[in-house]
Protein backbone atom coordinates (compact mmCIF):
# COMPACT_ATOMS: atom_id res chain seq x y z
CA UNK A 1 0.00 0.00 0.00
CA UNK A 2 1.40 3.59 -0.60
CA UNK A 3 1.68 6.38 1.38
CA UNK A 4 -1.10 8.44 0.33
CA UNK A 5 -3.61 5.72 -0.34
CA UNK A 6 -5.39 6.64 2.76
CA UNK A 7 -6.28 9.54 0.14
CA UNK A 8 -7.71 7.39 -2.59
CA UNK A 9 -11.40 8.24 -1.66
CA UNK A 10 -10.85 11.37 -1.96
CA UNK A 11 -8.35 11.46 -4.95
CA UNK A 12 -10.98 9.85 -6.84
CA UNK A 13 -13.76 12.34 -5.96
CA UNK A 14 -11.15 15.31 -6.91
CA UNK A 15 -10.35 13.49 -10.34
CA UNK A 16 -13.91 13.16 -11.26
CA UNK A 17 -14.43 16.94 -10.35
CA UNK A 18 -11.11 17.75 -12.74
CA UNK A 19 -12.16 15.73 -15.99
CA UNK A 20 -15.48 17.43 -16.19
CA UNK A 21 -13.27 20.20 -17.17
CA UNK A 22 -11.47 23.11 -15.04
CA UNK A 23 -9.83 22.64 -11.78
CA UNK A 24 -11.70 24.80 -9.45
CA UNK A 25 -9.50 23.85 -6.73
CA UNK A 26 -5.94 24.36 -8.71
CA UNK A 27 -7.09 28.04 -10.67
CA UNK A 28 -4.02 29.24 -12.64
CA UNK A 29 -4.82 32.93 -13.50
CA UNK A 30 -2.57 34.27 -16.31
CA UNK A 31 -2.85 37.56 -14.13
CA UNK A 32 -4.46 39.59 -11.90
CA UNK A 33 -5.74 42.89 -13.22
CA UNK A 34 -7.88 44.14 -10.74
CA UNK A 35 -9.61 43.74 -7.61
CA UNK A 36 -12.59 42.07 -9.34
CA UNK A 37 -11.00 41.49 -12.89
CA UNK A 38 -8.32 38.47 -14.11
CA UNK A 39 -7.18 37.16 -17.21
CA UNK A 40 -7.66 33.49 -17.69
CA UNK A 41 -6.05 31.39 -21.13
CA UNK A 42 -6.23 35.09 -22.45
CA UNK A 43 -10.11 35.71 -21.78
CA UNK A 44 -11.22 38.65 -19.25
CA UNK A 45 -12.90 36.71 -15.88
CA UNK A 46 -14.93 39.02 -13.48
CA UNK A 47 -13.58 37.22 -9.82
CA UNK A 48 -16.64 36.78 -7.64
CA UNK A 49 -14.97 34.41 -5.11
CA UNK A 50 -12.08 36.45 -3.52
CA UNK A 51 -12.81 37.89 -0.34
CA UNK A 52 -11.75 41.65 -1.61
CA UNK A 53 -14.80 42.79 0.06
CA UNK A 54 -13.88 46.45 -0.17
CA UNK A 55 -11.41 46.33 -2.98
CA UNK A 56 -8.37 47.47 -1.78
CA UNK A 57 -5.78 45.26 -2.87
CA UNK A 58 -4.84 47.28 -5.76
CA UNK A 59 -5.61 50.58 -3.68
CA UNK A 60 -3.14 53.03 -4.57
CA UNK A 61 -2.13 54.16 -1.09
CA UNK A 62 -2.01 50.83 0.18
CA UNK A 63 0.30 50.01 -2.47
CA UNK A 64 2.72 52.83 -2.15
CA UNK A 65 2.57 52.38 1.91
CA UNK A 66 3.80 48.79 0.92
CA UNK A 67 6.26 49.62 -1.61
CA UNK A 68 8.25 52.57 0.52
CA UNK A 69 8.17 49.77 3.47
CA UNK A 70 9.77 47.07 1.90
CA UNK A 71 12.44 49.39 0.38
CA UNK A 72 13.28 51.03 3.92
CA UNK A 73 12.57 48.03 5.89
CA UNK A 74 13.33 44.98 3.60
CA UNK A 75 11.15 42.07 2.19
CA UNK A 76 10.58 40.25 5.95
CA UNK A 77 11.12 39.84 9.24
CA UNK A 78 13.05 36.72 9.32
CA UNK A 79 11.43 35.06 12.54
CA UNK A 80 9.19 35.58 15.40
CA UNK A 81 8.46 38.75 17.41
CA UNK A 82 9.93 36.47 20.29
CA UNK A 83 13.09 36.48 18.93
CA UNK A 84 13.88 38.78 16.28
CA UNK A 85 11.86 41.60 18.10
CA UNK A 86 8.82 43.83 16.67
CA UNK A 87 8.85 45.99 13.87
CA UNK A 88 7.59 49.76 14.81
CA UNK A 89 5.11 49.02 12.58
CA UNK A 90 3.63 45.61 14.09
CA UNK A 91 3.26 48.04 17.28
CA UNK A 92 1.65 50.91 15.32
CA UNK A 93 -0.77 48.52 13.56
CA UNK A 94 -1.82 46.50 16.74
CA UNK A 95 -2.24 50.16 18.14
CA UNK A 96 -4.53 51.30 15.72
CA UNK A 97 -6.44 47.84 15.55
CA UNK A 98 -7.08 48.33 19.65
CA UNK A 99 -8.19 51.99 18.85
CA UNK A 100 -10.69 50.86 16.10
CA UNK A 101 -12.48 48.81 18.32
CA UNK A 102 -12.45 50.98 21.15
CA UNK A 103 -10.45 47.92 23.14
CA UNK A 104 -7.52 48.03 25.47
CA UNK A 105 -5.30 45.29 23.19
CA UNK A 106 -4.53 43.79 20.41
CA UNK A 107 -2.37 41.49 19.05
CA UNK A 108 -1.35 40.90 15.55
CA UNK A 109 -0.81 37.15 14.09
CA UNK A 110 0.78 36.14 10.69
CA UNK A 111 -2.24 34.67 9.32
CA UNK A 112 -6.05 34.50 10.76
CA UNK A 113 -6.41 30.60 10.76
CA UNK A 114 -3.01 30.75 12.81
CA UNK A 115 -5.12 33.87 15.09
CA UNK A 116 -7.64 31.47 15.75
CA UNK A 117 -4.87 28.43 16.09
CA UNK A 118 -3.46 30.69 18.49
CA UNK A 119 -6.17 32.01 20.39
CA UNK A 120 -8.58 29.30 21.27
CA UNK A 121 -5.65 27.15 22.15
CA UNK A 122 -5.02 29.54 24.78
CA UNK A 123 -7.35 31.31 25.88
CA UNK A 124 -9.06 27.92 27.89
CA UNK A 125 -7.18 25.11 28.69
CA UNK A 126 -7.65 21.59 30.22
CA UNK A 127 -11.09 21.41 32.00
CA UNK A 128 -12.62 24.26 30.57
CA UNK A 129 -15.26 24.09 27.79
CA UNK A 130 -15.59 25.64 24.46
CA UNK A 131 -18.84 25.73 22.93
CA UNK A 132 -18.65 26.02 19.34
CA UNK A 133 -21.19 27.02 15.81
CA UNK A 134 -21.48 23.52 14.68
CA UNK A 135 -20.40 25.39 11.33
CA UNK A 136 -17.38 27.30 12.35
CA UNK A 137 -14.49 27.55 9.91
CA UNK A 138 -11.75 24.96 10.02
CA UNK A 139 -9.30 27.47 11.51
CA UNK A 140 -11.60 27.28 14.71
CA UNK A 141 -11.97 23.38 14.51
CA UNK A 142 -8.46 23.16 14.46
CA UNK A 143 -7.92 25.78 17.81
CA UNK A 144 -9.94 23.70 19.62
CA UNK A 145 -7.95 20.38 18.42
CA UNK A 146 -4.28 22.39 19.30
CA UNK A 147 -5.81 23.15 22.91
CA UNK A 148 -6.97 20.79 25.40
CA UNK A 149 -10.21 22.35 26.42
CA UNK A 150 -13.21 20.16 26.35
CA UNK A 151 -15.17 20.99 22.99
CA UNK A 152 -18.70 20.79 22.76
CA UNK A 153 -21.07 22.31 19.25
CA UNK A 154 -24.35 23.63 19.33
CA UNK A 155 -27.03 23.73 15.67
CA UNK A 156 -25.90 26.46 13.45
CA UNK A 157 -26.97 29.99 14.19
CA UNK A 158 -29.90 28.53 17.24
CA UNK A 159 -29.34 30.28 19.95
CA UNK A 160 -31.76 28.35 22.52
CA UNK A 161 -29.73 24.81 21.45
CA UNK A 162 -26.53 26.87 22.67
CA UNK A 163 -28.51 27.29 25.90
CA UNK A 164 -29.29 23.90 26.28
CA UNK A 165 -25.82 22.88 25.62
CA UNK A 166 -24.51 25.33 28.45
CA UNK A 167 -27.24 24.06 30.58
CA UNK A 168 -26.65 20.62 30.20
CA UNK A 169 -22.69 21.45 31.12
CA UNK A 170 -24.75 22.03 35.00
CA UNK A 171 -22.12 23.45 37.84
CA UNK A 172 -19.08 21.03 35.92
CA UNK A 173 -15.98 23.48 36.70
CA UNK A 174 -14.02 25.03 33.97
CA UNK A 175 -14.44 27.96 32.03
CA UNK A 176 -16.72 28.26 29.27
CA UNK A 177 -15.77 29.85 25.92
CA UNK A 178 -18.48 30.53 23.02
CA UNK A 179 -17.09 30.88 19.65
CA UNK A 180 -18.95 32.98 16.63
CA UNK A 181 -18.73 34.33 13.38
CA UNK A 182 -20.13 37.24 12.44
CA UNK A 183 -20.88 36.18 9.19
CA UNK A 184 -20.23 32.60 8.28
CA UNK A 185 -17.88 31.80 5.18
CA UNK A 186 -20.29 29.39 2.80
CA UNK A 187 -24.00 30.26 3.35
CA UNK A 188 -23.36 34.41 4.06
CA UNK A 189 -25.54 34.06 7.33
CA UNK A 190 -25.11 36.45 9.98
CA UNK A 191 -24.90 35.35 13.20
CA UNK A 192 -28.08 36.30 15.76
CA UNK A 193 -25.75 38.21 18.00
CA UNK A 194 -28.27 40.01 20.64
CA UNK A 195 -30.09 36.47 21.20
CA UNK A 196 -26.52 34.86 21.54
CA UNK A 197 -25.17 37.47 23.90
CA UNK A 198 -28.29 37.05 26.12
CA UNK A 199 -28.00 33.53 26.53
CA UNK A 200 -24.26 34.10 27.64
CA UNK A 201 -25.18 36.94 29.44
CA UNK A 202 -27.88 34.09 31.35
CA UNK A 203 -25.37 31.19 31.94
CA UNK A 204 -21.73 33.01 32.44
CA UNK A 205 -19.75 32.49 29.70
CA UNK A 206 -16.96 34.42 27.49
CA UNK A 207 -17.73 35.57 24.43
CA UNK A 208 -15.59 35.22 21.04
CA UNK A 209 -16.48 36.37 17.64
CA UNK A 210 -14.68 35.76 14.53
CA UNK A 211 -15.50 38.29 12.55
CA UNK A 212 -13.24 37.64 9.42
CA UNK A 213 -15.96 38.49 6.79
CA UNK A 214 -17.89 40.67 8.61
CA UNK A 215 -14.58 43.17 9.69
CA UNK A 216 -14.98 46.37 7.21
CA UNK A 217 -17.96 45.12 6.06
CA UNK A 218 -21.11 45.18 9.34
CA UNK A 219 -21.58 47.85 11.82
CA UNK A 220 -21.53 51.74 11.20
CA UNK A 221 -17.94 52.18 11.84
CA UNK A 222 -17.08 48.66 9.94
CA UNK A 223 -16.59 47.09 13.50
CA UNK A 224 -18.11 44.24 12.10
CA UNK A 225 -21.21 42.00 13.28
CA UNK A 226 -20.67 43.01 17.19
CA UNK A 227 -20.92 46.56 16.47
CA UNK A 228 -24.26 45.65 14.07
CA UNK A 229 -25.94 43.81 17.00
CA UNK A 230 -24.95 46.00 19.86
CA UNK A 231 -23.12 43.60 21.85
CA UNK A 232 -19.86 45.38 21.56
CA UNK A 233 -20.03 44.99 25.76
CA UNK A 234 -21.01 41.29 25.58
CA UNK A 235 -18.09 40.01 23.74
CA UNK A 236 -14.68 39.36 25.29
CA UNK A 237 -12.79 38.88 22.03
CA UNK A 238 -12.78 39.83 18.78
CA UNK A 239 -10.92 37.70 16.06
CA UNK A 240 -10.27 38.95 12.68
CA UNK A 241 -8.45 38.72 9.38
CA UNK A 242 -6.52 41.40 7.05
CA UNK A 243 -6.80 38.83 4.06
CA UNK A 244 -10.40 40.09 3.44
CA UNK A 245 -11.73 43.37 3.74
CA UNK A 246 -7.94 44.42 4.25
CA UNK A 247 -6.57 43.29 1.17
CA UNK A 248 -3.37 41.38 2.51
CA UNK A 249 -2.57 38.30 4.84
CA UNK A 250 -2.75 38.49 8.76
CA UNK A 251 -4.86 37.70 11.91
CA UNK A 252 -5.44 39.70 14.90
CA UNK A 253 -6.68 39.50 18.40
CA UNK A 254 -8.90 42.27 20.75
CA UNK A 255 -9.88 42.46 23.92
CA UNK A 256 -10.08 44.36 27.43
CA UNK A 257 -9.13 41.33 29.53
CA UNK A 258 -6.37 41.53 32.21
CA UNK A 259 -3.39 40.08 31.52
CA UNK A 260 -3.87 40.05 27.70
CA UNK A 261 0.00 40.13 26.95
CA UNK A 262 0.79 36.84 28.18
CA UNK A 263 -1.09 35.40 25.61
CA UNK A 264 2.14 36.42 23.29
CA UNK A 265 4.50 33.77 25.36
CA UNK A 266 1.77 31.07 25.54
CA UNK A 267 0.45 31.03 22.11
CA UNK A 268 2.39 28.98 19.98
CA UNK A 269 0.92 29.76 16.76
CA UNK A 270 2.18 33.62 17.61
CA UNK A 271 5.59 32.21 19.15
CA UNK A 272 6.91 29.87 16.80
CA UNK A 273 5.96 31.49 12.99
CA UNK A 274 7.40 34.43 11.64
CA UNK A 275 5.71 37.78 11.92
CA UNK A 276 4.25 39.47 8.86
CA UNK A 277 6.53 41.34 7.16
CA UNK A 278 7.04 45.16 6.94
CA UNK A 279 5.49 45.68 3.37
CA UNK A 280 2.20 43.21 4.62
CA UNK A 281 2.42 45.28 8.46
CA UNK A 282 2.07 48.73 5.97
CA UNK A 283 -0.65 47.75 3.55
CA UNK A 284 -2.75 46.93 6.20
CA UNK A 285 -2.56 49.62 8.48
CA UNK A 286 -3.05 51.93 5.23
CA UNK A 287 -6.14 49.67 4.00
CA UNK A 288 -7.17 49.84 7.99
CA UNK A 289 -7.54 53.38 7.86
CA UNK A 290 -8.67 53.86 4.27
CA UNK A 291 -11.64 51.23 5.61
CA UNK A 292 -12.42 53.93 8.49
CA UNK A 293 -11.86 57.28 6.16
CA UNK A 294 -13.97 55.98 3.13
CA UNK A 295 -17.95 54.30 4.61
CA UNK A 296 -19.06 54.67 1.09
CA UNK A 297 -17.08 51.45 0.38
CA UNK A 298 -19.17 49.51 2.89
CA UNK A 299 -22.43 51.54 1.16
CA UNK A 300 -21.28 50.28 -2.38
CA UNK A 301 -20.69 46.89 -0.78
CA UNK A 302 -23.94 46.41 0.74
CA UNK A 303 -25.55 47.45 -2.74
CA UNK A 304 -23.81 45.05 -4.60
CA UNK A 305 -24.54 42.24 -2.25
CA UNK A 306 -28.36 42.96 -2.18
CA UNK A 307 -28.30 43.27 -5.72
CA UNK A 308 -26.88 40.17 -6.37
CA UNK A 309 -28.89 38.56 -3.59
CA UNK A 310 -32.10 39.93 -4.31
CA UNK A 311 -31.64 38.53 -8.32
CA UNK A 312 -30.54 35.42 -7.63
CA UNK A 313 -33.43 34.38 -5.41
CA UNK A 314 -35.75 36.51 -8.52
CA UNK A 315 -34.26 33.34 -11.01
CA UNK A 316 -34.67 30.62 -8.21
CA UNK A 317 -31.51 29.84 -6.88
CA UNK A 318 -31.59 28.44 -3.25
CA UNK A 319 -29.34 30.98 -1.22
CA UNK A 320 -28.66 31.66 2.34
CA UNK A 321 -31.57 33.51 4.21
CA UNK A 322 -30.06 36.96 4.17
CA UNK A 323 -28.21 39.20 1.77
CA UNK A 324 -24.86 39.81 2.85
CA UNK A 325 -21.52 39.92 0.52
CA UNK A 326 -21.14 35.95 0.67
CA UNK A 327 -23.93 35.62 -1.72
CA UNK A 328 -24.60 31.54 -2.21
CA UNK A 329 -26.50 29.46 -4.61
CA UNK A 330 -27.45 25.74 -3.61
CA UNK A 331 -26.59 23.06 -5.61
CA UNK A 332 -28.99 20.36 -6.37
CA UNK A 333 -25.89 17.50 -6.58
CA UNK A 334 -22.19 17.36 -7.60
CA UNK A 335 -22.93 16.84 -11.38
CA UNK A 336 -25.21 20.12 -11.42
CA UNK A 337 -22.61 21.85 -9.44
CA UNK A 338 -19.24 21.19 -11.61
CA UNK A 339 -21.18 21.80 -14.87
CA UNK A 340 -22.91 24.95 -13.55
CA UNK A 341 -19.04 25.84 -11.93
CA UNK A 342 -17.78 25.01 -15.93
CA UNK A 343 -20.03 27.02 -17.38
CA UNK A 344 -20.13 29.95 -15.48
CA UNK A 345 -15.95 30.14 -15.96
CA UNK A 346 -16.84 29.95 -19.70
CA UNK A 347 -19.09 33.20 -19.55
CA UNK A 348 -16.27 34.73 -18.03
CA UNK A 349 -17.29 34.09 -14.07
CA UNK A 350 -14.74 32.66 -11.69
CA UNK A 351 -16.38 31.93 -8.41
CA UNK A 352 -15.86 28.96 -5.63
CA UNK A 353 -17.03 25.47 -5.79
CA UNK A 354 -17.69 24.86 -2.45
CA UNK A 355 -18.37 20.53 -1.70
CA UNK A 356 -18.85 18.63 1.00
CA UNK A 357 -17.64 17.90 3.73
CA UNK A 358 -16.98 21.43 4.02
CA UNK A 359 -20.38 22.67 3.05
CA UNK A 360 -22.69 22.84 5.88
CA UNK A 361 -25.94 20.75 4.43
CA UNK A 362 -24.16 17.97 2.54
CA UNK A 363 -24.74 19.91 -0.72
CA UNK A 364 -22.51 21.37 -3.00
CA UNK A 365 -22.62 25.23 -2.99
CA UNK A 366 -21.62 27.94 -5.89
CA UNK A 367 -20.36 30.69 -3.39
CA UNK A 368 -19.61 34.46 -4.67
CA UNK A 369 -18.00 37.00 -2.26
CA UNK A 370 -19.12 40.61 -3.91
CA UNK A 371 -16.94 43.10 -3.63
CA UNK A 372 -17.10 47.01 -3.22
CA UNK A 373 -15.26 46.98 -6.74
CA UNK A 374 -18.28 45.16 -8.84
CA UNK A 375 -19.45 47.33 -11.22
CA UNK A 376 -23.16 47.35 -12.09
CA UNK A 377 -21.70 46.14 -15.22
CA UNK A 378 -20.08 43.30 -13.27
CA UNK A 379 -23.18 42.21 -11.16
CA UNK A 380 -25.64 42.33 -14.73
CA UNK A 381 -22.70 40.29 -16.59
CA UNK A 382 -22.91 37.47 -13.49
CA UNK A 383 -26.62 37.54 -13.11
CA UNK A 384 -26.94 37.38 -16.86
CA UNK A 385 -24.39 34.03 -17.15
CA UNK A 386 -26.34 32.50 -13.72
CA UNK A 387 -29.97 33.01 -15.80
CA UNK A 388 -28.51 31.04 -18.93
CA UNK A 389 -26.57 28.40 -17.86
CA UNK A 390 -29.58 27.73 -14.74
CA UNK A 391 -31.91 27.72 -17.62
CA UNK A 392 -29.82 25.12 -19.58
CA UNK A 393 -29.57 22.84 -16.47
CA UNK A 394 -33.53 23.66 -15.64
CA UNK A 395 -32.57 25.13 -12.54
CA UNK A 396 -34.49 28.36 -12.55
CA UNK A 397 -38.02 29.51 -11.45
CA UNK A 398 -40.62 28.77 -14.47
CA UNK A 399 -41.37 32.84 -14.89
CA UNK A 400 -37.58 33.67 -14.27
CA UNK A 401 -36.73 31.01 -17.08
CA UNK A 402 -39.30 32.05 -19.90
CA UNK A 403 -38.28 35.67 -19.07
CA UNK B 1 -28.68 -6.03 31.24
CA UNK B 2 -25.90 -4.88 30.16
CA UNK B 3 -26.41 -5.93 26.46
CA UNK B 4 -30.44 -4.65 27.13
CA UNK B 5 -28.88 -1.54 27.28
CA UNK B 6 -26.04 -1.31 24.98
CA UNK B 7 -28.89 -2.57 22.49
CA UNK B 8 -30.67 0.41 23.13
CA UNK B 9 -27.79 2.38 22.65
CA UNK B 10 -26.91 0.70 19.69
CA UNK B 11 -30.63 1.39 18.08
CA UNK B 12 -30.18 5.29 19.11
CA UNK B 13 -27.20 5.32 17.22
CA UNK B 14 -28.99 3.55 14.45
CA UNK B 15 -31.84 6.47 14.70
CA UNK B 16 -29.41 9.28 14.78
CA UNK B 17 -27.07 7.94 11.96
CA UNK B 18 -30.40 8.02 9.66
CA UNK B 19 -31.81 10.79 11.01
CA UNK B 20 -28.02 12.80 9.52
CA UNK B 21 -28.20 11.30 6.63
CA UNK B 22 -31.17 10.77 5.46
CA UNK B 23 -30.84 6.85 4.51
CA UNK B 24 -31.72 4.02 6.73
CA UNK B 25 -28.56 1.93 7.85
CA UNK B 26 -28.55 -1.61 9.14
CA UNK B 27 -25.74 -1.44 11.84
CA UNK B 28 -24.32 -3.86 15.16
CA UNK B 29 -21.87 -2.94 17.48
CA UNK B 30 -18.80 -4.42 15.00
CA UNK B 31 -20.19 -1.46 12.27
CA UNK B 32 -17.07 0.04 11.32
CA UNK B 33 -18.88 4.74 11.16
CA UNK B 34 -16.49 5.47 9.01
CA UNK B 35 -15.90 2.50 6.19
CA UNK B 36 -19.40 0.72 6.55
CA UNK B 37 -21.00 3.85 7.01
CA UNK B 38 -19.36 6.20 4.34
CA UNK B 39 -20.15 8.91 6.78
CA UNK B 40 -17.04 12.05 7.20
CA UNK B 41 -15.58 14.08 9.93
CA UNK B 42 -18.83 16.31 9.56
CA UNK B 43 -21.80 13.82 9.30
CA UNK B 44 -20.25 12.05 12.79
CA UNK B 45 -20.07 15.08 14.62
CA UNK B 46 -23.46 15.81 13.22
CA UNK B 47 -24.67 12.41 14.26
CA UNK B 48 -22.94 12.72 18.07
CA UNK B 49 -25.20 15.88 18.70
CA UNK B 50 -28.00 13.98 17.62
CA UNK B 51 -26.92 11.46 20.59
CA UNK B 52 -26.13 14.20 22.86
CA UNK B 53 -30.11 15.35 22.62
CA UNK B 54 -31.15 11.78 22.77
CA UNK B 55 -29.63 10.89 25.76
CA UNK B 56 -29.33 14.91 27.61
CA UNK B 57 -25.93 14.75 27.67
CA UNK B 58 -22.63 16.14 26.44
CA UNK B 59 -19.84 14.36 24.72
CA UNK B 60 -16.92 16.25 23.93
CA UNK B 61 -15.60 16.12 20.55
CA UNK B 62 -11.92 15.03 21.51
CA UNK B 63 -13.81 11.86 23.25
CA UNK B 64 -14.51 11.12 19.48
CA UNK B 65 -10.58 10.42 18.11
CA UNK B 66 -10.59 6.29 20.07
CA UNK B 67 -14.00 6.00 18.16
CA UNK B 68 -14.29 3.71 15.01
CA UNK B 69 -17.10 1.49 15.56
CA UNK B 70 -20.62 1.64 16.54
CA UNK B 71 -19.76 -0.91 19.40
CA UNK B 72 -17.03 2.00 20.99
CA UNK B 73 -19.48 4.80 20.81
CA UNK B 74 -22.08 2.81 22.55
CA UNK B 75 -19.54 1.96 24.70
CA UNK B 76 -18.68 6.10 25.17
CA UNK B 77 -22.02 6.52 25.64
CA UNK B 78 -22.69 4.63 28.31
CA UNK B 79 -19.39 6.25 29.71
CA UNK B 80 -20.38 9.23 30.02
CA UNK B 81 -23.92 8.13 31.21
CA UNK B 82 -22.02 7.22 34.25
CA UNK B 83 -20.50 10.32 34.48
CA UNK B 84 -16.70 9.81 33.37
Amino acid sequence: MALLDQHLALAEAYKAVREAGADPFNMRFDAVLSPTEARLKGRPVVLLGSNNYLGLTFDEACIDASVEAVQRLGTGTTGSRIANGSFEGHLALEASLARFYGRRHAMVFTTGYQANLGVLSSLVGRGDHLILDADSHASIYDGAKLGSAEVIRFRHNDPDDLYKRLRRLGSAPGERLIVIEGIYSMMGDIAPLREIAAVKREMGAYLLVDEAHSMGVLGERGRGAVEAAGVEADTDFIVGTFSKSLGAIGGYLVSDIENFDVLRVTSRPYMFTASLPPSVIASTSTALARMQAEPGLRARLAHNAQRLFSELNALGFKTGPQPSPIVTAVMPDMATAVTFWNGLLREGVYLNLAVPPATPTNQPLLRSSVSAAHTPQQIDHVVAAFARIGAELGLLLPQAASA
Amino acid sequence: MQTVVTDLTVRQIALATEQVLGKSVQISRETDIARDLEVDSLSLMNIVMELEDAFDLSVPLDRLASVQTVGDLADLLAMLRRGH
